[in-house]
């Protein structure tokens, strides 16, 4: 055993069993605790939550490659701004008002502000995007496993199942609350230390954020040597009109993800919920700032070791990666095929995106325990968005579904059980779809945004802020929505039509268009039907104002009948 | 609170709204896109400031803007005398 992989098992060891602790500490035995813990959490630590659950493998693991490599520096801004400038709007617009609604699930909001019908429309949407997000979160977990332990991706999906069901079964929301928090704390803390190491190494400034600065000239005019467009350069990759669309998916998409909104019922009160919006972008930015650092430090080292020199001459990341496959030549085959004498050309070899994070710390030479603590950093990232997800999937299966429809008399020891019986059952297919991930989850998970953006965001937002809008208005939204812009991503998709599209929208930005045709949709309907009944009006009205009020704990508790 | 002071305090959120929601526009379709080129003339620290903007700078102020937006609701409440942020409940 190597000394990387040594240490990676010391700290998988060490940050499991703090996250099985935590977990066993913080077991439920109510619905409440198990859906939305309670509804106690404060807000710096639902922030962290929040910050855990919506920072996956895809921020940790691959968000500096995909700017760094994938788009050319520039146009990997769109995940930039798109992913962050959601928490504006989720924190303006939506999460102190869903936080006085006081529900369990986004289908509970819906299906009690409009009708069953829209409930349904929204428990297949919220199931749907969270099985897609899930599986890849479960290869996250995979990929990592084998690289750093030497293990297969099968063995590695099935311990990250393990410790997934430990502590999301035995402690709900509650449980998956508080190990969040310790996975954010090891994820930022292993995403930091290299970056800010690597700075200090190349440019003598600590801060990755400032650093940056002083090497994007030297990188620009690397990539002038070999023929690339600027790093800085706008629209080279990606014209103005997708840049635009494609934020702006992101950001409306952010905004209605089923598995981020949970969180603000979580929180202890309608100023909690505002609070715990701020620390969480805080929480956020600190990540979200520093990866566009450690892109720009990444492609500047790697384009130096690499141009110019003799296969035998490389450095070590560079043997690790290739061997694994992630590094190949440019038209994809093995460089084991090349002679060692061979002279590399960085256009000539392909870098998987994935490898930027996990590599950093040997690509700049840090000593082993740094690797294992990345490692360790990026399996709290992958599991932590896993149990979030999984706990919307189990949720609306057991509340919306079970407990609305099916069997409404349901005790609260039952409800539980079905909860957690759900959530088992969810946990595997998880496991199956991580283990043998069908062809198009990396693509869709992607599209995963543009189809939240078209689907839950307007009927969120209108829900709130226009008392008049109907039942039938949001549920015509909803599916004039989802499926045009599911229509127009399967005709232009690679693996489908690969068509050009309307005026060369890409498709995943559609999603702004499909959201504003559900805007025009839901208005338009809610015009000719009829209107919401005077008494929910009047708590929509109620809504807005925190504080204590008995409309509204009236129909918390379900007294009131709408 | 009576009618009239909900309908001031709605009408105060509202415009705190507005204007934050304006900031976040300019800052990332703004100087992040539509004006990124004649702002990537200006160069700051060695950064492109168009660039700087969609890579750094507009999540900076996206943070800004939650800060502020939290500390005036706070005010705005304290204002119209809502001072109990008591647990508020949960059942379906």
């Amino acid at each position: 055993m190597s000394d990387i992989q040594l240490w990676t098992l010391i700290f998988a060891i060490v940050t499991f069993s703090i996250y099985i602790y935590i977990a066993y500490a913080s077991r439920v035995g109510t619905t409440s605790g198990f859906y939305v813990a309670g509804g106690g959490i404060p807000a710096p630590a639902n922030g962290a939550a929040i910050a855990a659950d919506w920072m996956s493998a895809a921020s940790f693991i691959s968000l500096a490659g995909i700017v760094a490599f994938a788009n050319n520096g520039y146009a990997g801004s769109v995940y930039l701004m798109g992913w962050t400038g959601g928490y504006v709007l989720l924190a303006l617009l939506l999460a102190p008002y869903l936080r006085k609604f006081g529900k369990y699930t986004i289908p509970d909001f819906v299906g009690d502000r409009y009708n069953e019908s829209a409930r349904m429309v929204a428990v297949v949407a919220a199931i749907v995007v969270s099985f897609v997000y899930v599986a890849g979160q479960m290869a996250g977990v995979g990929l990592v496993f084998q690289r750093f332990l030497g293990v297969g991706t099968t063995t590695g999906v099935v311990i990250g199942m393990a410790i997934v069901f430990f502590y999301a079964v035995l402690g709900g929301m509650k449980g998956i609350t508080w190990t969040q928090v310790a996975q954010y704390t090891v994820l930022i803390i292993a995403y930091l230390i290299p970056a800010v190491a690597v700075s200090t190494k190349v440019t003598g400034v600590p801060l990755p954020q400032v650093g940056f600065g002083q090497i994007l000239e030297e990188l620009d005019g690397l990539q002038a040597d070999l023929g690339l467009s600027a790093y800085s350069g706008a629209f080279t990759q990606v014209n103005m009109l997708n840049m635009v669309l494609i934020t702006a998916a992101l950001m409306f998409g952010t905004a209605g993800l089923p598995h981020v909104i949970v969180r603000f019922y979580t929180a202890k009160s309608v100023r909690a919920a505002r609070y715990s919006a701020l620390w969480a972008l805080f929480f956020i930015a600190l990540l979200y700032t520093t990866a566009p650092s450690v892109a720009a430090f990444s492609k500047l080292q790697i384009i130096q070791d690499l141009q110019g020199t003799a296969l035998s001459d490389v450095p070590g990341w560079f043997n690790t990666w290739a061997d694994v496959g992630l590094i190949t030549q440019a038209d994809g085959s093995p460089i084991s095929e090349l002679a060692a004498s061979t002279t590399l050309n960085y256009t000539d070899v392909a870098i998987n995106n994935d490898i930027i994070v996990l590599a950093s710390p040997e690509i700049g030479g840090l000593p082993a325990p740094i690797v294992g603590l990345v490692a360790a950093g990026a399996l709290a990232a992958a599991l932590s968005t896993a149990s979030g997800l999984l706990l919307v999937i189990s949720s609306s299966v057991a509340n919306d579904v079970y407990y609305k429809k099916v069997n409404p008399q349901a005790t609260e020891a039952r409800q539980l059980m079905v909860g957690r019986i759900a959530m088992g059952a969810a946990i595997l297919v998880a496991g199956y779809l991580g283990i043998n991930p069908p062809g198009f989850v990396a693509q869709v998970v992607a599209l995963a945004f543009g189809l939240a953006a078209a689907s839950f965001f307007p009927v969120l937002v209108l829900g709130i802020f226009w008392k008049g809008c109907t039942a039938m208005g949001a549920t015509a939204g909803m599916v004039t929505g989802l499926v045009v812009t599911m229509a127009y991503m399967l005709w232009t998709i690679d693996i489908y039509g690969n068509s050009e599209g309307i005026f060369g929208i890409a498709e995943t930005g559609f999603g702004t268009i499909g959201m504003l045709i559900n805007f025009a949709v839901t208005i338009i309907v809610s015009q000719f039907t009829p209107k919401p009944s005077p008494v929910m009006q009047e708590l929509v009205e109620e809504i807005r104002f925190p504080g204590r009020s008995t409309l509204v704990a009236k129909h918390a508790e379900g007294e009131l009948e709408v | 609170m009576d009618q009239r002071q909900r309908q001031e305090y709605w009408r105060k959120n509202l415009r705190l709204m507005a204007s934050l929601l304006a900031v976040w526009a300019i800052v990332s379709f703004g100087a992040g896109i539509l004006f990124v080129e004649p702002l990537n003339n200006v160069v700051v620290a060695g950064f492109p400031l168009g660039f700087w903007f969609a890579q750094q700078g507009s999540i900076l102020v996206f943070v800004a803007l939650i800060a502020i937006y939290v500390v005036r609701m706070d005010k705005l409440d304290a204002e119209y005398g809502i001072d109990e942020y008591e647990q508020e409940v949960h059942h379906s």
